[in-house]
């Protein structure tokens, strides 16, 4: 623990890490009421109709189970602004496993035979769920993910691609991906006295209680939604999902507490994925190195009940100088799941195409790819000319060459051996916006000298109570452990989601304007504090909307290097290393957790991970974690992660900027140059399976 | 999940007994396999009898330099066990490539003999499988079918067997030790699978009510050399895309004994005869480990996505029977 008054940046230990580790931490799946019933749900079985009935005898009939709702008998909601809330509300299935139907029972085991008795008849249409990029559905929307326009033109991209003395113009692709966080999506529903208590698994309990107020026509002060602790989301838990919905109407009907864990088979379908993207990215460039055409088309799929565009063509548009620019995207609404954020969204699949497209260009150019993007830094950001508020890609890339011992590396691919194994490395940019929410916080003083901070962040295993206790106590020049920390409630002061590695920044310019304000106080009470403490409150709604005249992003520069086994095609990651500048690092220790845990799932991105879309049926083949192949314990090298003191003073008191997400931008950007090197062949298509490695080894 | 009844037996005798006027009985142990299929709906058994507690769990070392290994000895256990790792090396590494830590841990060997193909349409009862629901139908052929079988399929199912220590007990030419209602048999690991033809639904030649009760190990050549290699797609914790157990002996440069086995091309341990043919008796060189694997391979019928396993799988036997030929040197 810390010493001395100021602790922002210090290694301080997560408050509730012994609360975890030894199990007493509980999650919301472990909460159980008294006389607590649960549900279980039943997944559509075809991939486009309608339920034409819904034969509920045989389940009814099963000892302890209660009720089953279905879309003839379940309640009427008010219109949700999600379609994908709108659960049990007609007979329409929009894609294989929509929910349609819910059995509620005694016990979990009694909820799971009554899912599985539950006999369905369906109106069966034809269904189209392959994307290709020539598809006739696809169609330019208006925005995409972020609020950002689905095309962008800057000088004459056209002329200018087709005069470059260089020109790259290739294809990659990114299949489907999941989030699959290890607690899996669960809600706890009580009703007490009119009143909806909730303890549920999301990554903003100010949202869903929002949600659930609205849907169920409540006031929102009568319901309270408790995230106290989250497994884990990656996105998938930044938005309501159905089984708020599900356990909140199962309670209702039953007039019991009901409990609902969704089933990990059953997550593909219904809590989101990273949708896949079809990229072509043309680049051209002088025979200095000076880009001056940059292109990034892409393509991808949304679900036909809402409409989510990745954004992976936005990145293209803040990181390299080039007079002539193209950025478009085109969806095509197909009888999938709803896609929705993983990780990243936008800036994942967007960096590794073009950091893959820059290496390429970097090879034409016979150039250094470091050198390359040096040469190509812009002054201002490229699609709007605002300047930065700050931006150090360069001394990323500078700074990780010199750990990685780039300046040793032979570029010529493919000549590195050692007996089977072809060996190489690559580099990839990284970069990730800084969103800043509104937010209000609490502050209390008490006059034994401590003090309580009361907001309702959310902690999804990233330290945000600790990081919290940090900001309090650096405005409050006191120790970190004087701050009490209360988050994870919704009935605490409004707080912003735990997404868009927005929310440290959010919520504590909300803390620190509290205690700011707190101890503004103390001055006009001339440092007394009466018995019953002091109390203030603090939101950042004026400054957060306010905007700013910068383009703020962090940076960072990601290097990698593999083995590529010539028997098999197995690609295993030797190093990795990741350089970042993201403003002031608030906790060195849960901060670094950060970057390695988005560089290990930028691993995965690059060789592991696929959902597979079955054309056959219209779901994702691999639906549990046997075959979802995240990176385990022997897939993760030594990964290194440093960063640079990034002073900006644009960006909120802390001086920080995001971290959750940039470890995932450009990581698979980074392996699959590497993977060229090793081997000389460039695979545009992810992730690097043995199968496609081996068809390239020749 | 289903009601079902359970009994934990003392005796082999009273396990059979107990599974004999139950046709719906499983023989439970490590429950790996059978406890997932159960709460997915695969398996619906009316009846379990638990053969945890037989007393089947030791490794015998018997005076003619064989072992038998008893039927619940866990995964863990044999792979540690010394004369495993000093005689059957293969056996041990086939082990520890499988699974993880703690379903090693569980996991037993006639579980692990038992254990059901991981094909994503056999495990989702909402979909049809002629293993699962004989008649229903394969859509692997036409679907989701990469990681699917290349040798020994049928029209009716090209499911593939997921276990690694199969494929390393046949190459050792190892026998399951089966009792039953009708006495006690023998069968050689290579006979013990059945490839699919038209009743895909039955993945042995095992009887009903049969139980096993120990795995037999034939004297290892002190002289041979085995090893096993398993490609997949990360580095743990993943079935094998294409593995192979190799034993080999060269004696004057010339093979004397050599046994080959590959995992993850068929629907059971593929005992690879037709390379063995080539080998024997053949110089030790790489031209002869490349005919014998090709003579072998020359069967497969890749299906549209997994013609990959045909050149990973030669590339893997060739390299090993290589590597191994280099050591004996």
């Amino acid at each position: 623990m810390s010493p001395t008054p100021h602790a922002l940046g210090e290694p301080v230990v997560r408050h509730e890490a012994r609360l975890k580790v030894t199990g007493a931490a509980r999650y919301a799946a472990e909460h159980t009421p008294p006389g607590c019933a649960y549900a279980w749900p039943v997944p559509a079985g075809v991939a486009r109709g309608r339920v034409v009935s819904v034969d509920t005898a045989d389940a009814l009939d099963i000892p302890g189970v209660l009720t089953v709702l279905t879309p003839h008998n379940a309640p009427r909601l008010a219109p949700a602004d999600d379609p994908v809330l709108a659960v049990l509300q007609d007979d329409r299935v929009p894609h294989r496993g929509w929910y349609v139907a819910l059995v509620v029972a005694d016990t979990l085991e009694a909820a799971r035979e009554g899912a599985a008795a539950v006999h369905l008849d369906y109106d069966i249409e034809a269904h189209e769920v392959v994307l290709d990029a020539g598809h006739t559905a696809l169609y330019v929307p208006e925005e995409v993910n972020g609020g950002f326009p689905a095309v962008r033109e800057r000088g004459d991209f056209r002329s200018g691609f087709a005069e470059a003395p260089v020109r790259l113009d290739a294809s990659y692709r990114v299949g489907p991906l999941h989030n699959h966080p290890m607690e899996p999506h669960a809600c706890t529903a009580e009703w007490r006295e009119g009143r909806l208590r909730v303890h549920y698994s999301s990554q903003g309990a100010t949202l869903a209680g929002q949600t659930a107020a609205a849907l169920f026509g409540l006031e929102p002060e009568q319901v309270t939604v408790v995230s106290e602790h989250v497994g884990g989301g990656f996105g998938s838990k930044g938005t309501p999902r159905p089984e708020l919905v599900l356990a909140v109407m199962a309670a209702r009907e039953t007039g019991r507490p009901v409990k609902l864990a969704l089933p990990r088979r059953q997550l593909p379908a219904v809590v989101g994925h990273r949708a896949p993207t079809l990229h072509r990215v043309r680049l051209g460039a002088d025979a200095d190195a000076s880009l001056t055409a940059v292109g990034h088309e892409i393509a991808t799929h949304t679900s036909t009940l809402k409409e989510f565009v990745e954004q992976a063509a936005v990145p293209a548009r803040i990181m390299y100088a080039s007079p002539h620019s193209s950025t478009v995207h085109r969806v095509a609404p197909l009888d999938v799941p709803s896609p929705s954020w993983m990780r990243a969204p936008g800036e994942a699949p967007g960096m590794y195409a073009l950091e893959s497209a820059m290496d390429e260009v970097a090879q034409l150019l016979g150039v250094d790819p470091i050198e390359l993007r040096l040469r190509n830094e812009p002054a201002e950001e490229p699609d709007s000319g605002r300047p930065f508020s700050s931006r150090h890609l360069a001394d990323c890339l500078r700074e990780g060459a010199e750990r990685f011992g780039w300046e040793r590396r032979d570029p010529r691919p493919g000549t590195t051996r050692e007996g089977a194994l072809l060996l190489g490395t690559g580099v990839a940019a990284a970069t990730y916006p800084v969103y800043l929410s509104p937010s209000h916080a609490e502050a209390h003083a008490s006059p034994e000298g401590g003090y309580r901070v009361r907001i309702n962040a959310t902690d999804i295993g990233t330290g945000a109570r600790t990081v919290l206790a940090q900001i309090a106590a650096a405005a409050l020049e006191t120790r970190v452990e004087n701050v009490e920390v209360e988050i994870g409630r919704s009935d605490l002061p409004s707080a912003s989601l735990a997404g868009g590695s927005s929310g440290t920044g959010s919520w504590g310019w909300a803390v620190h304007k509290a205690c700011e304000a707190l101890r503004a106080r103390f001055a006009e009470l001339g440092g007394r504090i009466p018995a019953e403490g002091v109390t203030v409150t603090a939101d950042t709604e004026q400054e957060t909307r306010r905007g700013s005249a910068y383009s703020r992003h962090a940076f960072g520069a990601h290097f990698a290097e593999v083995q590529v086994d010539t028997v098999t095609g197995e690609v295993r990651v030797r190093r990795l290393l990741g350089v970042y500048a993201a403003g002031r690092i608030l906790n060195s220790r849960t901060a670094r957790s950060q970057f390695t845990g988005g560089m290990t799932m930028g691993l995965g991105m690059a060789l592991t991970e696929h959902s597979g879309m079955d054309p056959l049926f219209g779901d994702f083949t691999e639906s549990d974690l046997a075959s979802y192949h995240v990176p385990v314990h022997a897939d993760v090298p030594a990964i290194e992660v440093h960063w640079i003191e990034e002073e900006d003073p644009h960006l909120n008191p802390m001086g920080s900027k995001g971290i959750g997400e940039i470890g995932i931008v450009g990581t698979a950007a980074a392996v699959a140059n590497a993977v060229c090197h090793a081997t000389g062949a460039r695979i545009r298509d992810l992730p690097l399976t043995p199968d496609k490695v081996l068809a390239r080894l020749g | 999940m289903k009601p079902f009844a359970y009994v934990k037996a003392a005796t082999p005798d009273e396990a059979v007994r107990a599974c004999a006027g139950h046709p719906g009985a499983r023989y439970l142990a490590g429950g790996t396999n059978l406890v997932d299929l159960m709460k997915l709906g695969v398996e619906t058994p009316e009846f379990l009898v638990d053969v945890s507690g037989l007393q089947l769990d030791v490794v015998e070392e018997l005076p003619d330099g064989s072992l038998t290994v008893g039927a619940t000895v866990r995964n863990s256990e044999l792979a540690a066990h010394p004369a495993v790792i000093d005689r059957y090396p293969v056996l041990s590494q086939a082990l520890l490539s499988g699974a993880s830590g703690q379903l090693r841990n569980a996991a037993t060997t006639a579980g692990n003999l038992l254990q059901r193909t991981r094909c994503p349409y056999f495990q989702d009862p909402g979909k049809p499988c002629n293993k699962r629901l004989p008649g229903s139908g394969c859509p692997a052929i036409d679907g989701a079918h990469r990681e699917l079988a290349v040798l020994g399929y049928s029209a009716h199912c090209v499911a593939t067997n997921p276990s690694d220590m199969a494929v390393a007990l046949a190459a050792l030419d190892a026998a399951v030790q089966l009792h039953g209602p009708e006495g006690d048999r023998t069968v050689p690991v290579t006979e013990f699978h059945r490839l699919p033809g038209d009743s895909p639904e039955r993945d042995t030649v095992i009887r009903p009510g049969e139980l096993i009760t120990a795995v037999r190990l034939p004297p290892a050549s002190p002289a041979a050399l085995s090893h096993y290699r398993k490609a997949r797609e990360r580095a743990s914790y993943a079935f094998a895309l294409v593995s192979t157990a190799t034993v080999l002996e060269v004696r004057n440069g010339v093979v004397h004994h050599a046994a080959l086995a590959f995992g993850g091309l068929a629907p059971r341990p593929w005992r690879a005869h037709a390379a063995e043919e080539v080998l024997l008796g053949a110089p030790a060189t790489r031209e002869t480990f490349t005919a014998a694997v090709d003579a072998e391979l020359a069967a497969a019928r890749p299906l549209r996505d997994n013609g990959f396993k045909v050149t990973l799988a030669r590339n893997l036997a060739v390299d090993e029977l290589t590597a191994l030929a280099a050591r004996e040197r």
